[in-house]
């Protein structure tokens, strides 16, 4: 009797062992999320500490990029970033914003609103790398085309070339994140208007659209944040020329794809690390796209 | 009827219809990128391109073996380290909806998401290949499984907070200890939800490119040791495709049809599961 006591004892003792094994756990892991990001920050700021120190703030206004004579400017890439990424926005917006309206108020339902919704979700699962093998192979010629008939020199890949096909991967970014915030407009303020006589349209562009204008911000700020960040398909269309972009059909380089075509060429620690703070900056501007959009869908959700 | 009502209810009618010809135009660009590299795709896809190596430049024929076994062992690596840590970390979250740990556990979940994986690349190559002094298929694998795991502790999260909390209060009243009660009770109930979020994963990291260039590296050679460089499908694609050879072009789109394919059916998969069970990611 005594020993089976003694036993139970042992036993939910090493039960009350094992749950706070297991508590444990749980905490060092949500800690090792916060660490890997702090990590991933702190990785990125001492290693570019040297180009810091030798270049300095100005690195970034810099015009002319030579590694081979040990000048570093990312003014081309600050603006082949900017520039691809900001014609891809203003592409997608309508297509993304007329999903968002077909999906959240025309069609929420049935086989064709299905058909269009999986379409979009199979549009981002698309890899990036593949994206840039069919630009290559054939969005390329066809802006080639467009370039001769408007008489300019026909490069075919350059920065339009890189928006087109950034364009198509945003998309779904926006219309999905958009459709959810059109479905949240609540119905009483639509029948509202309706019932003042208002048209199918009236009641979309007075009503739908400023109720939930902020989460369609958050959509675009969103597809903005992929398309900074897009590395593959860039890189294999854009034309990789550390010149200065004269027009929007001119050749150029991003901050990613220059990471990815110069990374494991970079023979000197200030190349290497001018190329890190290039990484350096493309995260601080991710990260705080992604929070502000992040914040403004949940105070959306939460109203 | 009113000129001007009737103006109204045209300009409504026109600009519904032109709202939804601009939501089709979006399955142009998918219909023609899978058209197109099915049909460059399908001509190439044989036997001896599966099962052989790439051969060198000048020579006509081979295979990619060695980026198909690559990438099957980078994906799978990647998945045993993230698997782990991406549950207990979406249990973490989901017990704790509240408190500073949680707040800043998920807000840099988020942060994560958002990550370009080109930046992954760059960080993963100090940690690993740096000390190590070699491009390896194990870096790579850590930089696919730090992608992987936003989406799947997203998605745990997601599902474990549907599970009604009586279920635990009832298992708690038995006697069970917590973890018998989150590992035996709550985690199987949430299981088919876990398992969708895990192969929306696997979909997304098995086409990157970006954080493997300077982590796996590629190889021309079959490769099985995750401690050498590996070859992968994405990086195949990208080293070949912008090579100047039409051989080279012709592994390319075979091994374009194949990564496009895996990865359009893996997500289909998981969608059709999701439909089926009703849940919601």
């Amino acid at each position: 009797m005594e020993f089976s006591i003694k036993k139970r004892a042992r036993h939910s003792y090493q039960q009350i062992k094992a749950e706070n094994f297991f508590r444990r756990a749980l905490i060092i892991i949500a800690l090792v999320m916060v660490v890997l990001v702090l990590g991933i920050f702190l990785t990125l700021i001492i290693e570019s500490i040297p180009s810091l120190k030798s270049l300095g703030i100005k690195y970034l206004w810099g015009k002319t990029w030579d590694p081979v004579n040990n000048v570093y400017g990312a003014y081309p890439f600050l603006v082949g970033t900017l520039l691809t990424s900001f014609l891809a926005l203003i592409i997608s917006i309508p297509f993304s914003f007329a999903i968002a309206i077909y999906l959240g108020e025309y069609n929420p339902k049935g086989w064709l609103s299905n058909f269009l919704k999986n379409t979009v979700e199979l549009i981002a699962a698309v890899p990036s790398v593949i994206y840039g093998f069919w630009g290559v192979m054939v969005l390329v010629p066809i802006v080639r085309e467009i370039e001769i008939k408007m008489e300019i020199l026909p490069y075919g890949i350059g920065i339009f070339t890189s928006a087109l096909i950034l364009a198509v991967m945003i998309i779904p970014y926006a219309a999905s994140l958009g459709r959810e915030m059109i479905k949240m407009v609540p119905s009483p303020l639509k029948e509202g208007a309706y019932s003042l006589g208002a048209t199918r349209y009236e009641v979309i562009k007075n009503i739908i659209l400023p109720y939930s204008k902020s989460g369609l911000l958050a959509g675009v700020l969103l597809s903005l944040g992929r398309a900074l960040g897009e590395t593959m398909a860039v890189t294999m269309v854009i034309g990789n020329t550390s010149l200065m972009p004269t027009s929007i059909f001119s050749p150029g380089n991003t901050m990613a794809s220059v990471i990815a075509n110069e990374f494991t060429e970079a023979d000197h620690t200030v190349y290497l690390s001018a190329l890190i703070e290039l990484g350096l900056v493309l995260f601080l501007v991710t990260v705080v796209i992604n929070i502000i959009g992040k914040s403004i869908i949940k105070r959306f959700t939460k109203e | 009827m009113n000129p001007k009502v009737k103006y109204r209810v045209g300009k409504s009618k026109m600009v519904q219809a032109f709202i939804v010809m601009l939501a089709f135009l979006i399955t142009l660009p998918l219909l023609a990128i899978i058209l197109y590299i099915f049909k460059e795709g399908i001509t190439k896809i044989n036997w001896t391109f599966l099962t052989h190596l790439p051969k060198p430049v000048g020579e006509s024929g081979g295979g990619i073996a060695n980026a198909l076994i690559g990438s099957i062992i980078l994906v799978f690596v990647a998945a045993v380290i993230a698997i782990p840590i991406a549950i207990l970390c979406g249990i973490y979250l989901s017990e704790h909806k509240h408190g500073k740990l949680a707040y800043w556990s998920r807000l840099c979940v988020d942060v994560l998401q958002g990550v370009p994986s080109i930046v992954t690349g760059i960080v993963v190559y100090f940690w690993i290949v740096k000390p190590l002094g070699t491009f390896s298929a194990l870096s790579g694998s850590i930089a696919l499984a730090i992608m992987m795991l936003p989406i799947m502790i997203r998605s745990t999260e997601e599902t474990l907070k549907m599970i009604p909390f009586s279920l635990q209060e009832a298992g708690l009243a038995l006697g069970l200890p917590y973890h018998k009660v989150i590992l035996r009770i709550v985690l199987p109930c949430g299981v088919s939800g876990i398992l969708s979020g895990i192969m929306l994963s696997i979909a997304r990291v098995a086409g990157e490119t970006a954080p493997l260039l300077f982590t796996a590296f590629g190889n021309p050679f079959l490769n099985t040791n995750i401690r050498k460089p590996m070859q992968s499908l994405p990086l195949l694609i990208y080293n070949y495709a912008t090579s100047p050879y039409d051989d080279w072009h012709d592994l390319a789109w075979g091994a374009a049809l194949i990564l496009l394919f895996t990865v359009l059916l893996l997500n289909i998969i998981t969608k059709i599961t999701t439909r089926k069970w009703n849940i919601q990611l």
